[in-house]
């Protein structure tokens, strides 16, 4: 019509921000695929907890493993580099699975280490990112919370392996562990996102370590908590009451 | 629950409740006990106190989220009456007052749910919200370059779609109304409402509040509003019009020469839209050979129908080299 020539400058502008964007996204793929390499070496450390004489060595593993995860913080902030400031979630997806996969292994280390839940602050920390979105390159909050529930099935295989390996009193901690875990989730108000699928799936894990838990204590393998008969009480009590 | 109840009852009727009732057992017995043997939470607990941050910031957000899907659809349904305001166009007399009238509309978008669009998302990461806004973005971007074909003849470029979504607000602190009215009750005293109209000229201070549009959203925008001109051209036609049939498929064919250009890069989406873009121009090209062929020969009320009734299955059929 009667005013053309904007119509293709209009696109070729457009072009150039495509052209763009590839090139920042292909960068961001490089980053990202040294870091998940650096998760797998972590996982691949930490898998010899399962193993028979694992648990005893756990300390060593997760002083190796520790040693592997700083490597992560080079890695972020070469990715920190490549991503536009202000830009996080423009990119996100690309190095969501990472960064969830480092949060259950930085949660795992922690638990293993100290026996207690993980704070946000502590991944961030050994990941070298922030914590709250105002001060740079952070760490989500929806993918640290799916690397807790990682975490759960991870230890719910655990428990089973301890039992396997001798270690009776183990799967008791796990269950209050998780449980206390679960009782944490449910104070969420989650939508129907992915998260909420992955913590629909807690519940089995809880089951599964509440079964060898069982398995256990029936058979006297349990040793007894200093609580001594007050976990057998509340059967009886709740059937009562209905 | 109503909907997942229908489905499961879809299947077979008396199995509905009784699925129901295990999905509560799977739950582990120890924890339904718990919940009669102490309290169902325990406050203290460190890891409960973190899970109550957690679920305030997951609140907030999915909060922000809702109000922006709900101004989104404002945004749409605003957007829409525009476009269908300016098809009302056809001819000279009633051209101008439905433009004006346009205009004012679009106008009221900006300034009111787009600007609210704009301090909800102030502060936050553009893309973080994107899912929630970018379907009221696209059609205010088609209903601003139908305005501005009708009015100027011309595409109207990101840039200056962009330029649009500017506001001036006071800079002392706009966070939004609220906290405005709340903070200034000691300056500006009594007038609860009026606080906004008083304050824009008295203080100085003001800032550049910017909504951002993405490049996508505008192209995606874009693709829709070549619909927008096929329905145009098609109307035009039935109107008798037989100049700016011509005019419109040019105009079009050079869209969709750009789009092609950009190839499939901005999105599956894109890609579809490109597909139905297509579409359209085939449509619009034979209308318009229709006219150009038999157009003297046919009497001006029967050329609709004969347009109606091309084939338009065919031109669905036909292959997509994008």
């Amino acid at each position: 019509m009667a005013e053309s020539p904007p119509v293709n400058s209009i696109f070729s502008e457009f072009n150039e921000y495509l052209t763009n964007d590839q090139d920042v996204r292909e960068e961001i793929r490089v980053a990202v695929r040294a870091m998940e390499q650096t998760a797998r070496e972590v996982m691949t450390t930490l898998e010899g907890i399962h193993q028979a004489a694992g648990l005893k060595e756990a300390p060593v593993l997760c002083q190796k493993a520790r040693k592997l995860l700083e490597t992560t913080q080079s890695q972020f902030a070469e990715l920190q580099k490549k991503v536009p400031a202000d830009q996080y979630y423009r990119f996100h997806d690309h190095w969501r699975f990472v960064s969830q996969r480092l949060s259950f292994l930085v949660a795992l280390i922690v638990y293993l280490e100290a026996e207690r839940l993980v704070t946000r602050e502590e991944v961030a920390h050994l990941m070298g990112v922030s914590v709250r979105r105002e001060d740079g390159f952070h760490l989500d909050l929806e993918d640290f919370l799916q690397g807790l529930l990682q975490l759960a099935s991870e230890l719910s295989r655990l428990a089973i392996n301890s039992v396997t390996a001798g270690e009776y009193d183990r799967p008791v901690r796990i269950s209050n562990f998780i449980q206390e875990l679960n009782a944490g989730f449910r104070l969420l108000n989650l939508k129907n996102d992915s998260l909420r699928k992955r913590f629909d799936g807690l519940k089995y894990d809880i089951k599964k370590v509440e079964e060898v838990v069982y398995d256990i204590s029936i058979r006297g393998l349990k040793p007894a908590p200093p609580g001594g008969g007050e976990e057998e009480e509340p059967p009886t009590s709740s059937t009562g009451a209905e | 629950m109503v909907r997942s109840d229908r489905r499961r009852d879809d299947g077979k009727r008396p199995k509905g409740p009784m699925k129901r009732s295990q999905a509560d057992d799977s739950w582990p017995a120890s924890q339904k006990v718990r919940k009669g043997a102490r309290p169902a939470v325990d406050e203290n607990s460190e890891v409960v106190k973190t899970f109550r941050v957690f679920q305030s910031e997951l609140d907030a957000k999915h909060d922000k989220h809702e109000r922006l899907v709900k101004l989104s659809r404002d945004v749409t349904i605003e957007s829409k009456r525009t476009i269908f305001l300016l098809h009302r166009i056809t001819s000279e007399e009633v051209k101008q007052p439905l433009i004006r009238e346009a205009q004012a509309k679009i106008e009221a978008i900006q300034s009111g749910l787009l600007l609210r669009i704009a301090q909800e998302l102030e502060g936050e990461d553009p893309f973080l919200f994107q899912r929630a806004v970018s379907p009221g973005l696209q059609e205010y971007v088609e209903a601003v370059l139908f305005l501005g074909y009708a009015a100027e003849a011309r595409l109207m470029g990101l840039g200056e779609v962009r330029g649009q979504l500017r506001f001036r607000v006071p800079a002392t602190d706009g966070e939004d109304s609220k906290s405005k009215d709340s903070s200034d009750p000691t300056v500006e005293g009594v007038l609860p409402e009026s606080v906004d109209q008083e304050n824009l000229p008295r203080t100085p201070p003001m800032r550049t509040l910017a909504l951002h549009l993405s490049p996508t959203d505008y192209v995606l925008g874009m693709a829709d509003f070549t619909g927008e001109l096929m329905r145009a051209c098609i109307n035009g036609i039935g109107a008798g019009d037989a100049q700016t049939p011509f005019a419109l498929v040019a105009f079009l064919r050079q869209l969709y020469d750009g789009c092609r250009f950009l190839g499939n890069r901005p999105g599956r989406e894109f890609v579809r839209k490109l597909a139905v873009m297509r579409q359209s121009l085939a449509k619009v090209e034979s209308a318009c050979y229709m006219l150009q062929v038999r157009g003297s020969e046919i009497p001006k009320h029967m050329l609709l129908d004969v347009i109606s009734s091309l084939p338009n299955s065919e031109l669905g059929m036909e292959d997509f080299d994008t």
